[in-house]
């Protein structure tokens, strides 16, 4: 039975339960609604929802474990001989499915009864060129133990098919028999279907939590597998860093963690006066015609993609620097540079506070500013002593959300700032920041279960703390120092 | 309505504080003020009443010219504040408002410690030379808001934290430091308890001997236990100004007789 077979069936079995709970309530209540507890679509959706969320949830699960059970029946048939040279488990294992699969498309086309293949023998057949007829090209000819676990591995995923429809057909069946029978008039329908789909609304937030920790886990071992090859005292505290091929790198996280900080602080330094002046203006000077067009106008700044700001920096905004500023001053003869690469990501920037910001100045309610123009205060004074600072705690929300985007940008400071990983004070100089590397690092020719490759784990996970502390140090101080409205 | 006779009138001897004639509001294409004329004495606590919707909250606003902070709002006609006319281009609304103080009628402290509520005014118009005189005139205007006692020991806590009665005197006490020579108070006391309503009447009362004070309100009793005039606005028109015991006891204006007996409004 093919999987989206089964999905309708069981959503079939959803609607008959459906209808069939509306008509035994009515049914119960003598065509009296009033008499129900609930609304008679209540009773028709609670069954629903137990005929089919249980049963397609177990379809799920099924289909992510099957695979694993039958692999490892499988694979315990190979010999540690029928694995050729340089070679390992997980290839054999997938030309064990693939010979599998050939040998189902052998016999949906007749080539091959189910009987002939009981009997089939690698010493007796060519296998490999009967495969090879419909479309399955094997490197080498097939070994008796390698056509068993095939044929093993076909015979147990059909019986896993069938066991599987078997048991989700049963578990709606069961769904639908259980809800239905416990229908009557008195039956609070629309509290249990209320908790059944809160609970759906709880399983949808626990997805991004735990996506969240899958994140966090995949770095932390590929990190602690990074830090048994490598020193951590040498990434922590090295000033250099420098990958080989041939090992002997020096991986010190400074050069990267400099650039990085840079990099965003010259960013920073772009966006955040910017930002607050444009948000200032628009939400308290500017006319409502102005600010309707002008407002999008400038978040169209944050819906280019950050490539173009890269080909922007490389091309325009590079040679510029290097021309008017770097040369006559003697800074430098490069036009990949931090300044480069950080005032390209403040003009990207700029829309995070310039539009955060602005909701939430005008969020300040407007009887502080009439208080404060009923004192004699003006416009600016109103808004520097008054106004700003019972909106500080959403601003620095804002200046954060951009400067954890500066942090993470990567695009920008590969073609503005180079990939030259230094320390140095120059701003008109080439340097390179963490995400630069992890990407230069993952894809490297280097293999991947050496250090330089395993680096960029260790490197995101740094990236990953780094932000969590900014973000719990904002937060501390915006508890300190917010003046609260409301 | 007893106690009108027990407040003291004795009016005849002030001099007119603010003096307005024709004056008209529009707010886009309403005509919510409709050439008002109106003496407002000095020394003296002057209450407007009437229904809702009647102007009277929009004519107060244009007194410290509040109401160009609307964009759709026009005012027309002349409103002279010591013979000089505030509508005058060459006024400054600001140093205006710092001679005509404003209490709203929500209290609306801002979010910052007690004291710096109170200081804010003193600060931006630089009238403290230095803390010591600042931390004078902060008392000073609590003692006279009635509400020095209540917070003396905690001045740096929030001034959003205090109660709905204390934050309206602290209001007021914020609107006294920047010593104006007018107070205008937009229904100071509907957000307030009968306590509260009560300590701030008996304020508004000490403070008429320093300033002239203008008081919107809705109670006719409130206008009548405070104010030594009254004026009646409907539908945008002034109908009788007068003494409040004469406004209260003997209307003029049968539309006046209506509203105090309750048939209107």
């Amino acid at each position: 039975m093919s999987l989206s077979l089964l999905i309708l069936i069981v959503l079939a079995l959803g609607v008959a339960g459906y209808a069939l709970a509306r008509a035994r309530v009515t049914a119960q209540a003598n065509g009296d609604r009033r008499r129900l507890h609930s609304l008679i679509g209540y009773y028709g959706h609670t069954v629903f929802l137990f005929a089919t969320v249980p049963a397609l949830l177990l379809l799920g699960a099924w289909l992510l474990l099957q695979p694993v059970v039958i692999d490892g029946r499988v694979s315990s048939m190979l010999q540690p001989g029928d694995i050729p040279e340089g070679g390992s488990l997980s290839l054999v294992m997938s030309d064990v499915r693939r010979i599998a699969n050939g040998l189902d498309t052998l016999v949906a086309q007749g080539q091959l009864t189910e009987a002939a293949l009981t009997t089939l023998r690698t010493e007796t057949a060519d296998v490999r060129g009967q495969l090879g007829s419909v479309g399955i090209a094997l490197g080498s000819d097939v070994q008796t133990n390698v056509l068993e676990a095939a044929k093993a591995y076909r015979g147990q995923q059909g019986t896993a098919q069938a066991v599987m429809a078997a048991v989700v057909l049963l578990a709606s069946v069961l769904g639908l028999a259980l809800s239905y029978k416990r229908l009557s008039p008195d039956f609070r329908a629309r509290n249990v279907f209320e908790s059944f789909v809160k609970a759906l609304l709880i399983a949808s937030s626990m997805v991004a939590v735990l996506t969240t920790f899958g994140i966090l886990f995949s770095m932390l071992f590929e990190s602690i597998h990074f830090f048994q090859l490598y020193p951590a005292k040498e990434f922590f505290f090295s000033l250099t860093w420098n990958p080989q091929f041939r090992g002997g790198s020096s991986l010190g996280i400074w050069p990267l963690l400099w650039g990085t900080l840079y990099v965003s602080f010259v960013a920073l330094l772009v966006a955040v006066p910017i930002g607050l002046m444009i948000a200032i203006y628009l939400s308290e000077y500017a006319s409502k015609r102005l600010r309707t067009f002008a407002k999008p106008a400038i978040e169209i700044l944050a819906g280019i993609p950050t490539i173009v700001y890269g080909l922007f920096a490389l091309i325009t905004v590079g040679p510029f620097l290097r021309d008017y500023f770097a040369q006559p001053l003697g800074l430098g003869t490069s036009s990949s540079s931090v300044m480069t690469a950080g005032l390209v990501m403040g003009i990207m920037l700029i829309p995070f506070v310039s539009s955060l910001s602005d909701d939430i100045i005008s969020a300040v309610p407007q009887s502080l500013r009439d208080g404060s123009f009923g004192l004699g205060a003006t416009q600016s004074e109103t808004i520097r002593k008054v106004v700003f600072p019972a909106a500080l705690p959403g601003i620095v929300g804002a200046v954060l959300l951009a400067a954890s985007r500066a942090i993470g940008e990567t695009m920008i400071v590969v073609m503005g700032a180079g990939a030259a990983a230094k320390l140095g004070l120059n701003p008109f100089e080439a340097m390179t920041t963490i995400t630069v590397k992890i990407v230069s690092q993952l894809t490297g020719d280097t293999e991947f279960a050496s250090p330089e490759t395993l680096v960029a784990f260790a490197l995101g996970m740094m990236l990953f703390f780094f932000t969590l502390a900014l973000n719990v140090i904002a937060l501390i101080v915006v508890r300190k120092y917010r003046e609260q409205y409301e | 309505m007893d106690d009108l006779r027990i407040v003291e009138r004795d009016v005849n001897t002030h001099t007119n504080k603010i003096t307005a004639r024709g004056v008209d509001v529009f707010y886009g294409g309403s005509h919510a003020i409709k050439g008002v004329d109106v003496d407002i004495l000095d020394n003296t606590v002057t209450a407007f009443i009437g229904p809702s919707g009647c102007g009277k909250s929009t004519f107060l606003r244009c007194l410290n010219r509040m109401n160009d902070t609307i964009d759709i709002c026009r005012v027309k006609g002349e409103i002279l504040l010591d013979g000089e006319n505030i509508y005058n281009p060459k006024v400054d609304p600001v140093q205006l408002r710092a001679k005509v103080g404003m209490v709203f009628q929500k209290p609306n402290p801002f979010p910052k410690s007690i004291y710096d509520n109170v200081a804010y005014g003193p600060k931006i118009h630089g009238l403290t030379r230095n803390k010591a005189e600042l931390d004078e005139v902060v008392e000073t205007s609590l003692r006279k808001a009635a509400i020095w006692n209540e917070v003396k020991d905690r001045l740096q806590a929030p001034g959003t934290g205090l109660s709905g009665g204390q934050q309206q005197r602290l209001c007021i006490a914020r609107a006294i430091a920047t010593s104006p020579e007018v107070l205008l108070m937009d229904e100071p006391c509907s957000a307030l308890d009968p306590i509260a309503t009560a300590q701030v009447e008996e304020l508004i009362d000490e403070l008429r001997a320093q300033f002239s004070v203008v008081i919107v309100t809705h109670s006719m009793q409130q206008a009548a236990r405070v104010s030594q005039r009254t004026a009646f606005f409907h539908l945008g028109n002034l109908v009788e100004y007068g003494e409040t015991g004469q406004i209260f006891t003997a209307p003029k204006d049968p539309r006046t007789e209506s509203y105090i007996t309750g048939r209107i409004g």
